[in-house]
């Protein structure tokens, strides 16, 4: 019988597989920022299963919110990526230390 | 004990955690954003199972449909040393698997609780996901909506503001100035001295 713990465990291993993503393509912004989408599923999906598995909708209200927020987010995350493109011709974050030096 | 939901629940899974490795793993940045792609997909079925249709919908619609589509568009539009990008991918895998590992040992550790597992959903009347969503959306949390339509409002103004780019060679009309101009700008007249004819 598939239960609560079924859609838990699957949002923690989404969770996990995006955080190695962030380790493995630590040098590319753009994979970096769909490793956000991805983790952004994975507690989506954790508000989804609690909603249905407690009889409350506002869970998934919850959830509204955050794609609202994601798509704002990545939007704008994508504008800043494109600028930085045109500016430095590269999207590696190694080259992104100007304000270091 | 293996009922068709079990199975159908084990196939998404399944999917669902393939696209995710695949997103990390792809070669290049067009097949990663192709395996999230799949991954939205698959994400929606499952909410299709967990009876929340309008978010499954609205996740298709919303990610594949419109951020997917801005991701893909970037990708494409950006030329990438891929080769560059991707030295020493696997580097730090170790540590990196190290520590999901960790989480998710942990995360088993706390929902495998019987707590959780002994849940039971309850079968929903003839009331519409999208209807009972509606209601709360417009009643309870309406102050959170407007909230949430400024936001997007602020999104749309500040990635038009960023990537907005004036051609400097563009020859175009300040129609402000057009309007300002006076006869006096444009014509002068001169006095000088009549010339006798020859």
């Amino acid at each position: 019988m598939l239960n609560l713990t079924d859609y838990l465990m699957l949002g923690s291993l989404l969770f996990a597989i995006s955080i190695v993503g962030i380790f493995l393509n630590r040098k590319n912004l753009i994979i970096l920022l769909m490793c956000i989408e991805l983790m952004l599923l994975a507690v989506n999906m954790n508000f989804v299963a609690f909603s249905h598995y407690l009889h409350d909708t506002a869970g998934q209200i919850f959830v509204f919110f955050i794609l609202t927020v994601a798509a704002a987010e990545s939007a704008i995350g994508l504008a800043i990526l494109v600028v930085l493109f045109r500016n430095l011709r590269s999207i590696h974050v190694d080259d992104l230390s100007h304000l270091k030096e | 004990m293996l009922d068709s939901s079990f199975l159908l629940f084990m196939a998404f899974a399944l999917v669902l955690v393939g696209a995710g490795v695949g997103v990390i793993t792809a070669r290049s940045p067009v097949h990663s954003a192709l395996f999230l792609v799949l991954a939205f997909f698959t994400g929606s079925a499952l909410w299709m199972m967990l009876e929340a249709e309008f978010l499954a919908i609205v996740l298709v619609l919303v990610y594949v449909g419109a951020v997917m589509v801005l991701f893909l568009f970037v990708v494409m539009m950006l030329n990438i040393d891929n080769e560059r990008l991707r030295q020493g991918f696997w580097k730090h895998l170790p540590l990196g698997g190290g520590v999901a590992l960790l989480m998710v040992l942990e995360m088993w550790l706390v929902v495998s609780s019987r707590q959780f597992s002994s849940m039971v959903p309850d079968p929903r009347g003839s009331i519409s996901n999208t209807k009972e969503l509606g209601r709360l959306l417009y009643t309870d949390y309406v102050f959170s909506f407007e909230l949430a339509a400024v936001i997007l409002l602020v999104a749309i103004v500040a990635a038009i503001a960023l990537t907005l780019r004036r051609r400097k060679d563009s020859k175009h009309m300040d129609p402000a100035l057009q309007v300002q101009v006076k006869a006096a700008d444009r014509m002068r007249i001169v006095s000088m001295p009549a010339e006798r004819e020859l």
